[in-house]
């Protein structure tokens, strides 16, 4: 049996607010649903107390989180659009990012912001946004990118059992996307990339939504003969760098795959990672995929005209191979 | 949990020690900053040390405090260890904080100081948190915010307010409105000119007080803080009060008048305090012994301090995430 992206994120929360009575969520709507349903009908299975909604307060209500995550609970706050996440920064970057440091290890921060980010459907420049870049730039939060339903339930239990702030980052293109849950599987190690095609002529390094347009470009190349792995992080900080060099001493040749601005995105960081660390394993220069240096357009024709994807991957692969 | 017992004259005697162990130990701040002991900016609370006492004085360990970048009054008055406090401000491996943390980031967990916050206004939502916690376990304690007027010109403070009267948290509010925000004064910076007023529209009961007479600030705080044990949700206490001290040390105060200035050091809490203690008959001889005994007291306390170890910078990564792992393998 195969369920939404949606339906997933919903049965692990349920899951985990039956597990652990420190487990609360919050969030704008929560209590009725979520604006995307992810939250239906756990207010009225666990309560209103541990399915709380909140006013239109972002500072306040991750402010909340924190404090109450300080205090034993281990809140799961929704932010409903990544570009909201704004108007949260201070407590995000300065307080929940920083409390076990400052405080010389006293206290913890063990909280998922669960939040949704990524273009569709013509949401515009203000819900659309990539934003993970920022994220992975402040010590102390932990950031996670799920590429599947099947990953994001896994991925999603492992966050709420961590000890640290995480932001969990839902890719709205992937939420109507069905898979199948191998049932009792193990929980995913949080920092563990995983190869989500094995190939040995070139690697594709993706996460989020890119993966499946990773997965589609490596079913194309394919055809010409091409065999490329594509790599999903699952997560962006920790990176794991081991599973990065494990495949580029493979193949030699790599591309990097976002949908965020290209420009001091992700892919600028593994590239110089790579660049330092795995320079004598390249066979070509690394390139990225990544999207132009603007903000998300309205219309659907001028969306499709920005957004990197299959074709883009296809075409910078083609370029390793001259 | 009962109502507050009326004190008696060994509580006020008490209490005045640890007006003036706070007064000697930012004094202690001061002239080590301006030695260049102290690394950073340390922001003192010189003048406004009654409502921290005051407040203080009727709350558990239990309890939770968050405070703002100007916190030593507050974190003292809760009863952390003079020597760990001023260790942590030195910056030495033997601080609360294990040197990570300093003068506005101070957090001493075992006696319920989660912490100060150097960003003005970024304590109020974490504080409504710890009562939301406290809510949600079913536990007797309450949670005490201390914020400057200054903060009230953050968003986050109407947030906050918003949130927890709509969730009956157990938090106290206090304000210490020392009509400057850093540098500004509260003229410049709002057309409210009492930060109470702003609890009315929440629908959260609010009260302003003479923040710089201890038995009203004592008086009154115990009665919200029985109030809030009873369940009865959140309360500004807004305490008028000076600041003796520039915004920080090395503040030349040169907007303010020299008239104000004085007119301020008229205002002491603490002489305050001991008009009041002399009238019921205490004698001038036994409070200064108090007040030498306090300074005593701060001054070992300063001095073993100052002795405390360096951190080892060889630990510089610790406490980063729960695992060393989680940070990957930074380039």
């Amino acid at each position: 049996m195969s369920n939404t992206f949606i339906e997933i994120l919903r049965r692990a929360l349920d899951e985990e607010l039956a597990r652990d009575p420190a487990v609360y969520l919050l969030g704008e709507d929560v209590a009725a649903g979520g604006a995307f349903g992810v939250t239906s009908g756990l207010a009225q299975k666990h309560g209103t107390q541990r399915v709380r909604n909140t006013p239109i307060s972002e500072a306040a209500i991750t402010g909340v989180a924190t404090g109450a995550a300080l205090c034993g609970l281990r809140p799961v706050l929704e932010i409903m659009f990544i570009d909201f996440a704004t108007l949260a920064l201070d407590c995000l970057v300065n307080q929940s990012a920083k409390y076990r440091y400052m405080s010389g290890g006293q206290l913890a921060v063990p909280m998922v912001v669960r939040t949704q980010a990524g273009a569709a459907g013509g949401a515009a420049a203000q819900h659309s946004q990539s934003l993970e870049a920022w994220f992975t730039h402040v010590p102390g939060l932990v950031v996670v990118t799920p590429s599947s339903p099947a990953e994001a339930y896994g991925l999603l239990k492992s966050a709420i059992r961590l000890g640290d702030p995480v932001l969990f980052i839902e890719h709205k293109r992937l939420y109507a996307m069905k898979e199948g849950l191998r049932e009792n599987a193990e929980l995913p190690q949080i920092g563990k990339a995983r190869v989500a095609r094995p190939g040995t002529d070139v690697t594709v390094i993706a996460y989020s939504a890119m993966v499946r347009n990773a997965l589609e470009a490596a079913d194309e190349l394919s055809l010409s003969g091409i065999s490329a792995e594509v790599i999903d992080l699952r997560t962006l900080v920790p990176l794991d760098m081991a599973a990065v060099a494990g495949s580029v001493s493979k193949t030699h040749r790599v591309v990097i795959a976002h949908e965020a601005v290209q420009s001091g995105g992700v892919g600028a960081e593994i590239a110089a990672r790579i660049g330092s660390e795995l320079f004598d394993e390249l066979d070509a220069p690394v390139t990225r995929v990544g999207c132009p240096f603007s903000p998300i357009p309205f219309a659907p024709e001028l969306e499709r005209a920005l957004l990197p994807g299959t074709p883009h991957i296809v075409r910078a692969v083609r370029e390793l191979f001259g | 949990m009962n109502e507050p017992a009326t004190p008696t004259l060994s509580d006020w005697k008490r209490m005045y020690r640890s007006l003036w162990r706070i007064r000697i130990f930012e004094g202690q701040v001061q002239r080590l900053a301006a030695a260049g002991e102290v690394p950073g900016f340390p922001h003192l609370s010189t003048g406004q040390e009654a409502v921290a006492v005051g407040v203080c004085a009727h709350l558990t360990r239990e309890d939770t405090l968050f405070t703002s970048h100007r916190g030593h009054g507050h974190t003292l008055a809760k009863g952390s260890d003079p020597e760990a406090t001023f260790a942590e401000i030195l910056g030495r491996g033997s601080g609360l904080c294990r040197g990570r943390g300093g003068s506005m980031h101070l957090v001493d967990v075992a006696n319920g100081v989660l912490g100060a916050t150097g960003v003005v206004g970024g304590n109020l939502a974490l504080a409504a948190g710890a009562a939301w916690a406290a809510q949600a376990k079913g536990e007797a304690s309450i949670s005490v915010v201390f914020f400057g007027d200054g903060a009230t010109g953050a968003g986050v403070f109407h947030e906050t307010v918003n949130l927890a009267v709509l969730w009956k948290l157990p938090v106290l509010f206090v304000c210490e409105n020392n009509g400057y925000a850093e540098f500004t004064s509260r003229e410049e910076h709002s057309n409210v000119k009492l930060v109470s007023a702003f609890a009315a529209p929440y629908g959260m009961p609010a009260k302003t007080i003479d923040g710089n007479d201890l038995l009203a600030v004592h008086a009154e705080a115990g009665d919200v803080i029985a109030g809030l044990r009873r369940g009865s949700g959140p309360f500004l206490l807004e305490c008028m009060t000076h600041r003796m001290a520039g915004h920080f040390v090395g503040d030349a105060q040169h907007y303010r008048s020299k008239e104000e200035l004085a007119a301020v050091r008229q205002k002491c809490p603490i002489e305050r305090l001991k008009r009041h203690l002399i009238e019921r008959g205490v004698q001038e001889r036994d409070l200064d012994a108090i007040g030498e005994e306090a300074k005593q007291e701060v001054m070992q306390a300063v001095a073993r301090a100052r002795a405390g170890p360096a951190p080892d910078g060889a630990t510089v990564l610790e406490y980063v995430y729960s695992a060393p792992s989680l940070a990957g393998t930074p380039g």
